[in-house]
């Protein structure tokens, strides 16, 4: 008797449950989203096999047959499209590594000039900023690059601005250390040192908190690294020989290089974000209470010791969140090499794209590949920024 | 988390939307719903598709999408143009963005048949040459060992290029730019000792150079490069009447028929040949799907392929015939009977 009168309840009350409704309009929704995705996904794969286009990730492994002028790896025609993706990959992270570093650089000086009593210094730091940041980055670029292109000399009338190194619109030219294993061994050296520096650190801050005792562990840690490092070199034979440019033909042979695309997407992606990193840079700082550096200072620390352990702990934590969304922007921006005709991500995968028809694959890699690094750097920005937020106790 | 689904879900349409919705009907009736022909030419290569200083379309590419218009709509003017790089023109095609790819476009294998492209006949046949600079004092490309080498991305020529390299055991390094009049520029500045493309190209972009005598193009030619209109894979109706334009282009000139002669041709020839050409008598327009005056639309708005090669080609790029004069003068322009 009582059993229809329970399930009855049972209905009415999920009808008036907030829950089950909430549930169930998200079931509608995500059905909805999955069935959009289907119906796109079949309708191209019917649309590709009607034009008879190439389907698939084989393209992958078969031989590129084009080639590459810039590759941190080895790379010949003869060797895959999936190697070629894999150059323009590491091209890309060099660019934005290397990018991020220096816009960090110039936007931190420029950020504390813009900040300076100083009137000229502060008015040339906001017209800089008002420059770089309202012209836009793709027309920075070209620019760039045309004022190497013609602003240069050619090779044979190449500049020697130093002993050996040489400016021409072929790039700059350097002297470098000629192949030697010693220097492979200095690198493996200078991470273990690292890591013992590492250590150090821990164990002086933990001596401080016990005995109160301070132990200059920056200094101590950077003798350990140079000393270390330079053992090594000694002890591997301390090789001299280098590997200088020497002008042979159309061009230089030997040295290192940094070509004209390379430098102009590097001068303009840093020039350009650096201008946002100093303002974020100048509301950091502003944002600190001046109270704090005057306390700091009545506490006897030195102003070193203020900016160090006082202000800057404060100011990163209203720096970090808009410094990662810029880290983030150059990283895309960088994605604008192919207007300067460096060989990045993008610029590889129209290549493989065009030579083998299969858009949507390449597409598909290149933009995977930028989602993962995105979220990469915002995973570390995300940690870094918890391991500085205030720690409430 | 939920931005992650956003994205994730983003990307997938994303990437289906660069393909189409379903069928869009034939090619054909696509073209005479809208009215008009949607073509695929190239950003700025004179002789082959340029616009002129009024905005208006010129070259052999273009007179070739003129003539389409003629035949399948009657109305030459009936054609509307898409500037493409290299890198751009394979994607616009597969989605419809455009109905015909006339670009200068290598007919190969691989974009025969992986590419989803029929090739609808060749209507230039090139072979791929080098520019240097005449003060470099290099004057055979076998001495071009360690050169800098300016490319378009996304060609046959990049492609050509590493393979003759390797061939003749030299190395290179290529500066690939996507923009071919921004490629262009780039070497004219100095920043490669050689810049590449197909032999036709050469002598067009030549002329764009501050001063054309500073440069020279080397007398090897290391490819061959049989440049065709392109369609869709599985629209043979489009591709026969692409393929048949061309011929009858061909043809006309073959048999003498200008546009300006054409009219008196249709009145007066006996010839069952020019008869059936003009659409006098027989029903070649039927068989394509289009009027049987198709071939009298295209001779008489746009001309015959003689006509079209002196104004474009030898008129603006001083370029002779060759390869391309009629099989009766020598060449290789060999069109099928139209019966």
């Amino acid at each position: 008797m009582s059993e229809p009168v329970k399930s009855r309840k049972k209905l009415s009350s999920l009808i008036y449950s907030e829950k089950a409704r909430g549930v169930f309009a998200q079931i509608l929704v995500t059905g909805g989203i999955a069935f959009i995705a289907w119906y796109l996904i079949s309708n191209t794969f019917e649309n590709l096999a009607n034009q008879g286009i190439a389907t698939g990730y084989s393209f992958l492994s078969l031989e590129s047959s084009f080639g590459i002028s810039e590759h941190m790896i080895e790379f010949t025609p003869a060797d895959s499209y999936g190697r070629a993706l894999m150059v323009g990959l590491l091209n890309t992270m060099k660019v934005s590594l290397l990018g991020i570093i220096f816009a960090s650089l110039i936007g931190f000086v420029v950020g504390v000039s813009r900040m300076s009593k100083n009137w000229i210094l502060s008015r040339i730091a906001a017209v800089y900023i008002n420059l770089f940041r309202n012209i836009p980055v793709l027309l920075q670029l070209i620019f760039w690059y045309t004022l190497i292109n013609n602003g240069f000399p050619s090779p044979k009338r190449a500049l020697e601005v130093l002993p050996d190194v040489f400016l021409s619109n072929r790039g700059v030219l350097f002297p470098v250390p000629a192949d030697h294993p010693a220097y492979f061994w200095m690198g493996v050296v200078f991470v273990i040192a690292l890591a013992g520096v590492w250590l150090l650190r821990r164990w002086a801050l933990a001596r401080q908190d016990r005995t109160g005792q301070s132990f200059p562990y920056a200094w101590a840690g950077l003798a350990l690294v140079i000393v270390s490092v330079f053992i090594t070199y000694i002890v591997c034979g301390a090789p001299t020989e280098m590997s200088t440019p020497v002008l042979k033909g159309f061009n230089f042979k030997g040295g290192a290089k940094l070509s004209p695309e390379f430098l102009s997407l590097l001068i303009g992606l840093s020039l350009y974000t650096s201008t946002y990193i100093a303002d974020i840079v100048r509301s950091g700082l502003q944002s600190v209470p001046k109270g704090q550096e005057e306390a700091s200072t009545d506490l006897g620390l030195k102003p070193s010791q203020t900016l160090v352990h006082v202000v800057l702990p404060q100011a990163s934590r209203v720096m970090i969140p808009p410094l990662t969304s810029q880290y983030l922007n150059l990283t895309k921006n960088s994605s604008l090499a192919v207007a300067v005709g460096y060989p990045d991500l993008v610029s590889l995968s129209n290549t493989t794209m065009n030579q083998t028809g299969q858009a949507i694959e390449a597409i598909s890699i290149f933009m995977g590949v930028y989602l993962g690094l995105s979220l990469a750097i915002s995973l570390f920005m995300n940690w870094y920024n918890k391991k500085m937020a205030l720690v409430e106790r | 988390m939920k931005s992650l689904k956003l994205i994730v879900g983003g990307t997938i349409a994303a990437t289906a939307a660069l393909s189409t919705f379903a069928m869009a009907g034939e090619t054909v009736d696509s073209i005479k719903a809208k009215g008009y022909v949607q073509c695929g030419a190239n950003t700025a290569l004179a002789g082959f598709s340029a616009p002129t200083s009024e905005g208006k379309w010129e070259g052999l590419d273009i007179d070739l999408c003129h003539a389409v218009a003629a035949a399948i709509l009657g109305d030459a003017s009936k054609a509307r143009f898409t500037p493409l790089t290299a890198a751009q023109r394979f994607t616009a095609l597969q989605s419809k963005e455009v109905d015909l790819l006339a670009r200068n476009t290598t007919w190969t294998l691989s974009r025969d048949t992986k590419v989803g492209l029929n090739f609808a006949g060749v209507n230039y046949y090139d072979g791929q040459g080098f520019m240097v600079a005449k003060a470099s004092g290099i004057t055979s490309a076998t001495e071009l060992d360690g050169a800098t080498v300016c490319i378009e991305p996304g060609t046959t020529t990049e492609l050509n290029l590493a393979d003759y390299f390797r061939a003749q055991g030299m190395s290179f390094e290529p500066v690939v730019i996507e923009n071919a009049v921004e490629a262009v520029q780039t070497f004219f500045s100095g920043r490669c000792d050689v810049y590449t493309t197909d032999a036709s190209g050469l002598a067009s972009y030549r002329q764009t150079a501050p001063n054309p005598d500073d440069f020279m193009v080397l007398p090897e030619i290391i490819s061959k490069e049989p440049l065709g209109p392109a369609v869709r894979h599985g629209d043979e109706e489009f591709a026969d009447i692409v393929r048949w334009t061309h011929i009858a282009m061909l043809e006309a000139e073959e048999k003498g028929i200008t546009s300006a002669n054409v009219d008196t041709f249709k009145k007066d020839s006996k010839d069952p040949g020019i008869q059936r050409l003009l659409g006098t008598t027989g029903d070649m327009g039927k068989a394509l799907g289009v009027s049987d005056d198709w071939a009298y639309n295209i001779i008489k708005q746009v001309g015959n392929y003689g006509e079209s090669f002196d104004r474009n080609v030898k008129a603006k790029l001083g370029l002779e015939r060759g390869l391309n004069a009629l099989w009766t003068d020598g060449g290789l322009m060999y069109p099928a009977p139209i019966r």
